[in-house]
């Protein structure tokens, strides 16, 4: 290629890039660092008055407490789960393997809620022990650190699962075999070979847990029962006004997050070792010994109920009468009201509609500038390459605690020369938020199809005569639909339920469904927040069924182009 | 050898004494309906090397994984020195296994490698360092063992594979397709190599391929199989020049199959409306009854190009050519639409031309179709 050429190829892609740069360091960058500047307003007094806060180092404390127990506990189901169920042969193997993951499918606030109408001080389950053993009191109450941590294990040993699972499927069991060969029992191949190998993944999983009991919001707030953690910590002292406070709390909480991440990323590259992905994969073996084989099954079907419960009792709840449950221990009345009234009082189906049309805006635009930040990232090396790599994984790292107060901090008012519109207490800050937690997902998903597809054939088709235009239609564009996809599905799941950076924002004219369970939960009206909670699941659950169409379709059409 | 191997095993006067011996007694392994192996006897002596080859699906690796108790069979035993071990887990066998793509632990050097075996025996850090050290110096990998196993080449990855394998001093060394991962000429240099080495140590070795010149170069004894059945098991001159089946004389080496009748010492051959009289040996097996639906085995040097009309050849045309380096290999259409290979010495001859050909070894293989 001559340099006039390729200076005008060069000029090109800071033209394309330069838009989607510019979107991103100021819905992104320039929050944190209003944010971090904005914790400085008052010298370091605001940072001081952190340091000898009591309320403060409490919720430091508590906040490591809560994300390393979230850690322990986590691993310690989704671990053993991944192995027995990848490596043993059982009755009800399958029905496991599919309801495993249905707690991730809960959005943030139902799962906590659900466990809430189970296990809280009168949840269904505590009032059957409290009663079974005659108890005058409840045998538990669901609140401070431990129940917190219980809510994670629940809701994020899936992560450790996956993560494991996947691990194990791409795991050459010869090596496993080979280490038995030459002697080594099954507790010396664990932990010499098995769990040696599986580090990235595991080490991947405890990461992100970590990360997300960290920054975990909903399950402290409802059931934290006065314990401080940051991200609750945040919210009170800018209700309080104490905004400087505020600030610097947010700063330390994200942080810590993009440490943690860092430091993952460094051992990471640390490990110099790659699986070879030859070799066979294990058969799952039926065990030998009979305890074990009648002990399996049993545990199994244990774990089914408990994973099924939530989803059941909040669906159970939506029938309730509000107002009428009280000390029984299954809610007395049912009724369909609930839903009829949310479909017919014009009040309570705005959040729907809300939720819906933001989630819509949100993910809409993650597509857009998410597609052509990835194109750029993985098909046009530029100077700018790191940074715009860099930028597209930041949301991830930051709590949405952090995002909200960031676009609470940087657009709350009309100020062209500091590039500040005001968004606060109009529409537009909600979608402006899940737009941001959006980004790392989809750019994610389209960077990973970018990268299968054979970076000549754009320039074959180029090569071809194929305009610019044509090449994006006929050839780039179809190599990333399946990460277009799947990653619109993702951001779409999580606007769609989005709650931590929602409480923090929102108006009345734009409350989103979650904020409207909090409400009708805060009143009492159980049945009605528990209509919007299967409300919710059903919207999840379409979204994933119009994604697995768009692949279906997606595929056929890439299969209909090859038969033509 | 040597030269490779720098030099002898410290401990080859031991290995001897513990090199056992293997059988295995009416083996059955079915997946859903298929059966893998089909009622397999075996037996291997102390010392010898045994190859087991077929085609893939033929079961030979789910009966090493048998061996090797990574799998348990559903009827029949596996026995060690008369022993049942059956049910023995695979730690608990004292056997070596090189697995085909070597199944090195990829987080560990080359020398922690070698020396897990010792390590999961509970001897100490100097003794296993010490032995590893020996061990890797006698595969020729001497100063290599802090390397990471990722850095080597593949044929340096096997000899650590078979490093790792015999430090533990195996009462049988399981090698399942270790060569086929090389590249050709590599290859051809590792057959005698690891012939030797396994000749030298004396050590009791299984080995399953599907490449019959690998098997023919190293083992002793070849096994056969397909589908799950064991169809014969001997020298390999045994399976080439006396096949016990078709299933055998079709892939053992190239031939074609004649049909023929069988007249017990000699068969007839009809091509054309001609008859022709043929020498022939043959597994009868008990009661020495003719075949009913007998073949005579023609292997490509078995027979000869003479002039098109003398009267023991058969008329034909070539019709293919493939050079070998030591011999021509000829495609021949014979008259009666049957192709034959012929091996000569003959490099001038084109596709078109017509010639004889005829049976020049007597007698030939005769099998049952």
């Amino acid at each position: 290629m001559n340099t006039k050429r390729a200076r005008f190829r060069t000029l090109g892609t800071w033209l394309i890039a330069a838009p989607v740069l510019a979107i991103l360091l100021w819905t992104v960058v320039y929050p944190n660092i209003s944010v971090i500047t904005g914790s400085f307003s008052d010298g370091l007094a605001n940072w001081r008055a952190f340091a000898v806060s009591p309320a403060d180092r409490e919720a430091m404390r508590a906040t490591l407490i809560v994300a390393v127990g979230s850690v322990i506990t986590a691993t310690a189901i989704g671990l053993p789960l991944a192995f027995l169920l990848a490596r043993t042969e059982f009755r009800g193997r399958r029905l496991i393997a599919a309801v495993a993951t249905l707690p991730a499918v809960l959005p943030p606030l139902v799962g906590v809620i659900a466990l809430l109408f189970l296990y809280g001080e009168s949840g269904v389950v505590t009032r059957t022990v409290q009663r079974l053993l005659h108890l005058s009191t409840a045998p538990w109450t669901l609140s401070g650190v431990s129940a917190i941590i219980f809510v994670h294990a629940y809701t994020m040993y899936v992560y450790v699962f996956l993560f494991v699972s996947a691990g194990l499927e791409r795991y050459d069991s010869s090596l496993d075999e080979a280490a038995a060969g030459l002697g080594a029992g099954t507790a010396r191949r664990l932990r010499r070979v098995t769990l040696p190998l599986l580090t990235p993944a595991i080490a991947g999983a405890m990461l992100l847990v970590f990360m997300n009991a960290l920054g975990s919001f909903s399950a402290p707030y409802i059931f934290g029962g006065g314990i401080r953690v940051l991200s609750t910590q945040i919210v009170a002292s800018k209700l309080n006004g104490a905004l400087g406070l505020a600030y610097v709390e947010t700063t330390v909480l994200a942080l810590s997050a993009v440490l943690a991440l860092a430091l993952f990323r460094w051992m990471e590259r640390k490990r110099g070792y790659v699986l070879s992905g030859k070799g066979r994969v294990a058969r799952r073996t039926v065990p030998r010994s009979r305890v074990v084989r009648v002990a399996v099954p049993t545990l199994a079907a244990l774990l089914v109920l408990v994973l099924v419960l939530p989803h059941a009792m909040v669906v159970l709840v939506s029938f309730a009468r509000d107002g009428v449950w009280t000390t029984q221990i299954l809610p007395p009345e049912y009724t369909l009201d609930n839903f009829k009234r949310l479909a017919s009082d014009p009040q309570l189906w705005a959040p729907v509609r809300n939720s819906v049309s933001m989630a819509a805006l949100s993910t809409a635009a993650n597509v857009v500038v998410c597609f052509v930040a990835a194109y750029i990232v993985v098909l046009r090396p530029f100077k700018g390459r790191r940074l715009l790599a860099t930028l597209l994984s930041l949301p991830w790292a930051i709590p949405a605690t952090a995002i909200a107060i960031g676009l609470a901090s940087t657009f709350n008012r009309n100020d062209p020369a500091t590039l500040r519109v005001l968004l606060v207490g109009t529409f537009w800050i909600l979608p402006l938020a899940y737009f941001v937690r959006g980004v790392p997902l989809v750019a994610t998903a389209v960077e990973g199809s970018l990268r299968q597809m054979d970076p000549s054939t754009e320039e074959a088709a180029r090569g071809l005569g194929a305009s610019w235009w044509m090449s994006m239609r006929r050839v780039l564009i179809p190599a990333a639909r399946p990460g277009l996809v799947a990653g619109a599905m993702l951001a779409a799941v999580t606007a769609v339920g989005e709650f931590v950076a929602s409480v923090v924002l929102y108006t009345h004219a734009n409350r989103p469904i979650s904020v409207e369970i909090l409400a009708q939960l805060r009143g009492f009206a159980f049945g009605t927040a528990a209509a919007y909670s299967v409300l919710l699941i059903a919207l999840v659950f379409l979204i994933t069924l119009a994604a697995r169409w768009g692949e279906r379709r997606a595929e056929s059409a890439e299969g209909s182009s090859i038969a033509a | 050898m040597d030269d490779v191997l720098g030099r002898e095993y410290p401990q080859s006067g031991a290995r001897e004494v513990s090199a056992g011996t293997l059988a295995l007694h009416n083996v059955t392994r079915a997946f859903g309906g298929t059966r893998a192996v089909d009622d397999v006897s075996l037996e291997i002596g102390a010392g010898e090397l045994l190859a087991l080859i077929g085609a893939s699906g033929s079961g030979k690796t789910t009966t090493l994984r048998i061996v090797a108790g990574h799998d348990v069979p559903d009827e029949g035993q596996v026995m060690l020195d008369g022993q049942d071990i059956t049910n023995l887990p695979p730690q608990r066998r004292d056997f070596g296994m090189v697995f085909q793509h070597y199944a090195l632990f990829p987080h560990m050097s080359v020398e922690d490698n070698v020396a897990f075996g010792l390590e999961a025996r509970g001897f100490n850090k100097s003794i296993r360092t010490e032995r590893a050290r020996a061990l890797l110096s006698s595969v020729g990998l001497d100063g290599a063992g802090k390397r990471s196993v990722q850095s080597l080449s593949g044929g340096e990855q096997q000899r650590v594979a078979l490093a790792r394998a015999l430090v533990v001093e195996p009462r049988a060394l399981l090698l399942d397709e270790p060569l086929s991962n090389l590249d050709p000429t590599l290859r051809r240099t590792m057959r005698a190599e690891l012939r030797e080495m396994l000749r030298r140590l004396r050590v009791t070795a299984l080995f399953v391929t599907h490449d019959q010149d690998d098997a023919f170069a190293i083992a002793d004894r070849v096994a056969l199989m397909k589908k799950g059945k064991l169809l014969q098991v001997g020298s390999p001159e045994d399976l080439y020049d006396r096949p016990a089946s078709r299933d055998v004389a079709e892939f053992i080496g190239r031939a074609t199959l004649f049909p023929a009748v069988d007249c017990g010492t000699h068969a007839i051959i009809t091509l054309n409306g001609v008859e022709r009289r043929v020498g022939v040996v043959a597994e009868r097996g008990p009661g020495g009854k003719p075949f009913v639906d007998a073949a005579v085995v023609l292997r490509p040097e078995a027979l000869a190009f003479t002039s098109p009309g003398a009267e023991t050849a058969f008329p034909g045309t070539i019709v293919g050519r493939r050079f070998s380096g030591t011999t021509m290999t000829y495609d021949v259409l014979l008259e009666g639409e049957m192709t034959v290979e012929v091996a000569s010495q003959e490099r001038t001859m084109r596709e078109g031309d017509r010639v004889g050909v005829a049976i020049v070894r007597d007698p030939v293989p005769l099998v049952s179709s």
